[in-house]
């Protein structure tokens, strides 16, 4: 079962991302990102990170991906989002895939420590809160520092008028 | 849950949408696309974090992906503003047609 349900989110997850590259209108990208984003969760869930899964679709599902719609949709743009011309795209496909073929089975042949029993209540939102508001008090509150600056600061470079 | 699968296909996985994001920054042209292709290429690192939290049975991964949320959320929006203040400058949001800072 839970070997179905990961080639199934594996699957799709690469299917979207592939779409996501190679749609030509932006707004077909976002819709295959917030694919993509659905499927992560599912695999988080598979991996017992429930907090994490609900959030991973709260967040970037819900909000991220509502602002990058919405900026599409503000900017309306008419010309067809292009892609590079095609000497430039050959280069940097051939870059890709040496990256790929490199790098995949190197990441996939990692001795990666096997599976064991979990600790009760992983992945919780008591567990994670729990660790949260103790270990990383600190870079909790300058992550929200950090929200408030890019909040600022978006806001004054969207209302600016520059030359 | 004892999970039936390994790490490995998990990392693997992730090692594929890190490099399908790294090809769509490379590819597009369109400044909205390159900035999907970074948030793809965060959910990669954020599926190793879980992955390694998971079978290391240490759930401070899970605070780290808390943290790359939050910083993915920050950039988008950044990022975004600046997207409109090029088009409304530039009227394009081609990447390669802002090269102000080219030397």
């Amino acid at each position: 079962m839970e070997t179905l349900l990961f080639y199934l989110f594996a699957t799709l997850s690469v299917a979207f991302g592939l779409m996501m590259i190679m749609a030509r209108q932006a707004i077909y990208s976002a819709v295959c990102l917030i694919g993509v984003m659905f499927c992560l969760a599912g695999l988080f869930a598979l991996l017992s990170a429930h907090l994490i899964a609900a959030l991973q679709i709260l967040v970037y599902a819900g909000a991220v991906m509502v602002l990058f719609v919405f900026v599409i949709m503000l900017l309306n743009l008419r010309e067809k989002a292009g892609l590079r011309s095609v000497g430039d795209m050959a280069t940097q496909l051939f870059f890709v895939v040496v990256l790929g073929v490199l790098f995949v089975p190197l990441i996939a042949s990692y001795d990666a420590p096997s599976a064991t029993k979990l600790a009760e209540g992983f992945g919780s939102t008591a567990g994670v809160g729990t660790l949260l508001y103790t270990d990383y008090i600190l870079p909790f509150e300058i992550v929200s520092v950090l929200l408030l600056a890019a909040l600022v600061g978006a806001v004054a470079l969207a209302k600016t008028r520059m030359r | 849950m004892e999970s039936a699968l390994a790490a490995n296909q998990f990392l693997a996985l992730s090692a594929i949408l890190f490099v399908i994001g790294v090809a769509g920054v490379l590819t597009r042209r369109n400044v909205i696309v390159v900035m999907m292709s970074i948030e793809l290429m965060l959910n990669a690192g954020n599926l190793v974090f879980i992955t390694f939290s998971h079978y290391l049975n240490d759930m401070s991964g899970h605070v780290f992906v808390f943290m790359v949320m939050a910083v993915a959320a920050a950039e988008a929006a950044v990022g975004l503003a600046i997207a409109l203040a090029m088009f409304k400058n530039r009227e394009t949001v081609d990447v390669d047609e802002v090269n102000l800072m080219k030397g």
